[in-house]
């Protein structure tokens, strides 16, 4: 099964095409530039390069968040269509999983992390095999604060944990890892090879109602929209 | 990667051979720039086949306006659902289309952002044209269902983000005359209907309440320069909020219908006064009216008693087609269509995008 991959979850566009668990291409940049302006020119030179058209993909597989707002939705809107325009299945993979993949035989417990703001950070908890803790938002002071008694290594990974590197070396001293560079990026290639096992397993997603995985707490999350500038219609 | 893409080139030649055999051209709008999420279908220009309008307008009701974070969520969620439906209503497939029109701004981007991400993925897997659409030349379009146009044309565009007189001397070319320099008219509505504690959107309400009532109240008129076309509704407003806080100090109560009436005088006052000055002036064949605000009776009103009177052709759209839809944006991009000036897959949405 030929399946497009795409994250635009955070600065990194990754875009990537695998076909029966084995990667045809994959584009991956790490900037700040618009995901909006460059993905479809992409998706176009990327499937131009592998000699194809759109309409030989079979599945399409998307970041699902959390990450950026904005840029999740860019990703998803962009998959959702590809895929409902094709009438191909469509498959959504977790962001902080991508990252932490990139990781898959390391022995430690693998900690993906993406800068939330005001001390929080998204993040997960892997092991060699598993996943330990879903996705979710964290204060990072109570999440090192959890991780540190388990008294095992820990290896770091995401591009944002430079932000907080030294606050994770403090709480868990030498059992803190910190991964190469290119271990801190999403690849699109796992999220295309994830994509086309889930399809396979009949775990696609519903096309139409398929939405972002925000992972803010209700409460707080309803209190900041209601803050929000409201505009007139 | 530009023009020399391979989908360039399908698109191209699909246009083409459309365009030689004399196929009929049916154009997919998508709109998202505000609380609506819209996709239609139109054929040639200006018969509609379907135009499916999901507003969001009771999730934002809580908010009392538009939270473009919300707005942005929901067209996501239903952005597919919408095209499909659009699709069935015309009873064609994706294969049928001779392109896709989207509106690039301007608007909350975020919410852009979805109809130009859905637009270029359509355009993109299916091989289609891509025509960017500004949201203000889609509101004057949705007349082109009304009527055919006759040039040169004056539109009087007013809405909740939108205050402007444009001069048309052809298709697809706009001039503004004038535009409001603080609020646009339609905010002004809600931010009077507020102060009333009219629910929101306020619009309707006040215009409601304003045939209940009587213009009694003095209220100042923005005249601005002689000469000048432009608007400006924020004085108008404060001197709302002023009539009501007096009362309160002087323990009087104000009848809102009065107050309503009051105000919608007032704007309307300057808003017909503005536009046929510039009729006489540019000498047009036809008074366009477009944009949500072309909703308010007392407007609607005014401006048919008047061009009766001075002998104008005045066009209003059914109020179906005065708020934001997807048929007005497909048929401001089948002008594009017929001159045959395509997007590329680079196309940004564009908050602050110029008219001309
Ligand atoms: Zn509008």
């Amino acid at each position: 099964m030929r399946v497009l991959g795409i994250d635009t979850s955070n600065l990194v566009m990754s875009i990537a095409v695998v076909e029966n668990n084995r990667l045809l291409g994959e584009y991956t940049t790490n900037l700040k530039k618009n995901h909006s302006i460059r993905l479809m020119p992409a998706i176009s030179l990327l499937l131009e390069e592998l000699g194809m058209g759109p309409e030989e993909l079979q599945g399409v597989a998307v970041a699902g968040g959390p990450g950026s707002y904005t840029g999740i939705r860019i990703g998803l809107t962009t998959a959702k269509t590809m895929a409902w325009s094709l009438g191909i299945p469509l498959a959504g993979v977790s962001s902080l999983e991508a990252i932490a993949a990139n990781a898959s035989f390391a022995k430690a417990y693998i900690c993906p992390l993406m800068d939330a703001r005001r001390g929080q950070v998204y993040t997960a908890l892997f092991n060699e095999e598993n996943r330990l803790q879903p996705d979710r938002i964290r204060l990072l002071d109570e999440w090192l604060g959890e991780l540190h008694p388990k008294g095992e290594r820990v290896l770091f990974l995401g591009d944002d944990v430079r932000l907080h590197q030294e606050k994770i070396g403090q709480v868990l001293g030498d059992l803190a890892l910190f991964g190469p560079a290119e271990w801190n990026l999403p690849r699109a290639s796992f999220i295309a090879r994830k994509g086309e096992k889930l399809i396979e397993e009949g775990q696609d997603a519903e096309i139409h109602s398929f939405a972002p995985q925000y992972l803010q707490l209700a409460e707080a999350e309803a209190k900041w929209l209601a803050e929000q500038k409201v505009l007139p219609k | 990667m530009k023009q020399t893409s391979r989908w360039a080139q399908i698109a191209h030649e699909r246009y083409k051979k459309d365009r030689e055999t004399g196929k009929p051209c049916y154009l997919l709008g998508i709109e998202t720039s505000c609380d609506e999420t819209s996709v239609a279908i139109i054929r040639d220009g200006k018969e509609i086949l379907s135009n499916i309008i999901s507003s969001q307008v009771d999730i934002h009701k809580r908010f009392g306006g538009v939270v473009p974070e919300v707005a942005s969520r929901k067209h996501v969620e239903d952005i597919t659902m919408i095209t499909q439906q659009a699709l069935e209503e015309a009873k064609l497939g994706l294969d049928d289309l001779s392109g896709v029109a989207v509106t690039a701004g301007p608007g909350l981007v975020g919410a852009l952002l979805i109809g130009v991400s859905a637009a270029k993925t359509i355009a993109y897997a299916k091989g289609l044209p891509l025509f960017p659409v500004h949201h203000i030349a889609g509101h004057i379009y949705a007349n082109r269902f009304v009527k055919e146009m006759e040039f040169p044309l004056l539109c009087l565009v007013v809405s909740g983000g939108h205050t402007e007189l444009v001069y048309m001397k052809e298709h697809g070319s706009f001039e503004i005359l004038g535009q409001t320099r603080d609020d646009a008219a339609g905010e002004a509505y809600d931010k009077v209907a507020r102060s009333l504690s009219l629910p929101y959107p306020g619009g309707p309400h006040i215009d409601r309440l304003a045939h209940e009532g009587e213009a009694t109240i003095s209220l100042p008129r923005a005249w601005l320069e002689a000469g000048s076309y432009d608007f400006s509704f924020s004085g108008l407003k404060s001197a709302v909020l002023n009539v009501l806080h007096n009362a309160k100090q002087r323990g009087e109560t104000i009848k809102p219908e009065d107050l309503a009436a009051s105000f919608q005088e007032a704007v309307i006052e300057v808003l017909v006064e503005k536009a046929f000055r510039a009729v006489d002036q540019y000498g047009v064949k036809q008074l366009l009216l477009a944009g949500g605000v072309a909703a308010n009776r007392g407007l609607r009103e005014r401006l048919t008693a008047r061009s009766k009177k001075e002998g104008v052709d005045l066009v209003i759209p059914p109020l179906s087609l005065c708020t934001d839809n997807a048929a007005m944006i497909a048929a401001a991009g089948y002008i594009q269509y017929q001159k045959g000036v395509f997007a590329d897959l680079d196309l940004n949405a564009n908050p602050g995008l110029p008219l001309s």
